[in-house]
């Protein structure tokens, strides 16, 4: 490490500790949904299926939580609590700290992101200038929370679909819902693989700045 | 090389990042133990308040289907605690002896038979049913309103649940009140405009369209008044009590 590149103060603390309890809730959430999902893992109404790679496999057993239908259930809506305390507490620091300037995807970052990724197909030789983060990572950081989010609407859409019956009928229905839900699984899972590959393949001192919240990298310019 | 920042080496990531994965697979398939278990349980009980305290409208209907949206019968499945033991739908001996046992803290204490429950104010509904597992059916049922044979029972002021029993292999869900006297909660004797069959829970099932089928105990026997919070099937070996939707 070279001594001209000094330490950034990345992230502040509530933003850490909610990454990393969001990080471990989520395996919770989705092990045991997993588990749900294996009583019945068909959609729609009986007998008429929707599209679903999965439908009828069972899944291995590394990938459930709670053992039994019931285990699933408790495991399920216990860990939704802090998923959504995490979560609600996470976007209060946000919009009090101004921090979601830095992170929400808006109509200007278009440009930017395309030039990005013209960047990385080597279709254009230097990095573009960034802020905090580049506009993909805005994108990347955007979506993920919209599908948090959408995870937790559809859940409890389908956790009560008669006494939250605008919000079901907001996905289409109880059966369209928990088709959503199954779905924002799959995309979760695909975000945190790309995610996961890019913090070490692109930029490793990420994975320490989000523990201590130092960095001290390739990118340290803190727009 | 100097680490100065403050907090974790990097020689405690590698082991964060070998402890954490092993504790998870480790974790597989588990309903959280003698330790956690009774802990997942309690919030299961908090989320039952917030479900019948804060989500639950005494008044609000669940959505009725036009007769064309009925689930043909072989596609609506039928279950029973007995079936899954013997093979066989629980059937009484005596059909004609039957008679609901409406009991516990009330006043009136009374026995109806199937023809004074066919007597009282009838309800029928085209609802959607679903079950815990995740599937749903549509059908149409039809019986008197569980406020109405309250009313006749009359339950004194400390009756705060009820408990529905059964004929199929000691099955039995408790209820709170709330729900219980929802204006769509009722005693149903036909399903589809026909006596309910016996896999659907003759003579005498709970139906209702604001709870998970689990909770809708069929083949009745008797309906009691209680003090304290009854267990029930499958509640008792972890299922959430309220079960509300």
């Amino acid at each position: 490490m070279d001594a001209a590149r000094p330490d950034v103060k990345r992230h502040h603390g509530l933003v850490r500790l909610a990454h990393w309890i969001n990080a471990v809730v989520l395996v919770g959430m989705i092990a045991s949904g997993l588990q749900i999902y294996l009583a019945f893992s068909h959609f729609g109404p009986r007998g008429a299926p929707y599209p679903n790679p999965l439908d009828g496999s069972g899944l291995p057993r590394w990938t459930r939580l709670g053992g039994w239908l019931a285990g699933g259930l408790n495991w399920h809506f216990a860990l939704a609590w802090p998923f959504v305390i995490t979560g609600l507490v996470y976007l209060g620091f946000l919009a009090w700290s101004g921090e979601w300037r830095s992170l929400l995807f808006r109509p200007r970052d278009l440009g930017p992101a395309v030039q990005m990724q013209l960047y990385y197909l080597r279709l254009r030789p230097t990095h573009p200038p960034q802020g905090k983060h580049n506009a993909l990572q805005k994108g990347a950081y955007t979506f993920i929370v919209a599908l948090g989010a959408l995870s937790v609407l559809t859940g409890f859409a389908i956790y009560k679909p008669v006494q939250l019956a605008w919000l079901t009928s907001l996905f289409g229905g109880y059966e369209l819902a928990r088709y959503w839900h199954f779905w924002a699984v799959w995309l979760f899972v695909g975000f945190t693989l790309v995610h996961v590959a890019l913090v070490l393949l692109v930029d490793p001192p990420s994975l320490r700045a989000m523990i201590t919240g130092w960095y001290r990298g390739r990118f340290p310019s803190h727009g | 090389m100097a680490d100065r920042a403050p907090g974790l080496s990097r020689r405690d990531f590698m082991r964060l990042g070998l402890v954490a994965p092993a504790s998870l697979a480790a974790a597989c398939g588990w309903d959280g133990g003698p330790i956690i278990e009774p802990r997942l349980r309690a919030i299961s009980r908090l989320n039952d308040w917030v479900g019948e305290k804060i989500l639950l409208s005494s008044s609000r209907l669940a959505p009725e289907y036009p007769i064309e949206a009925r689930t043909a019968p072989a596609r609506f499945p039928a279950y029973s605690i007995t079936r899954n033991r013997t093979g066989s739908f629980p059937i009484l001996p005596d059909d004609a002896t039957w008679a609901l046992e409406v009991g516990g803290l009330a006043r009136s204490p009374t026995r109806l038979t199937r023809a004074m429950l066919e007597a009282l104010p009838r309800v029928t509904y085209t609802v959607k049913h679903h079950c815990v597992e995740g599937w749903t059916a549509v059908g149409t049922w039809t019986g008197v309103p569980v406020s109405v044979v309250a009313d006749l029972a009359r339950p004194t002021a400390d009756a705060r649940y009820l408990r529905f029993d059964s004929f199929d292999s000691r099955y039995s869900n408790g209820w709170d009140l709330k729900s219980a006297m929802h204006p769509q909660t009722i005693l149903a004797y036909a399903f589809n405009d026909r006596p309910l069959g016996v896999e659907r829970g003759a003579p005498l099932r709970l139906y209702s369209p604001i709870k998970l089928g689990y909770k809708l105990t069929k083949y009745l026997t008797a309906m009691t008044f209680t003090r304290e919070r009854p267990g029930g099937y499958w509640e008792d070996q972890g299922y959430p009590w309220l079960g509300g939707i």
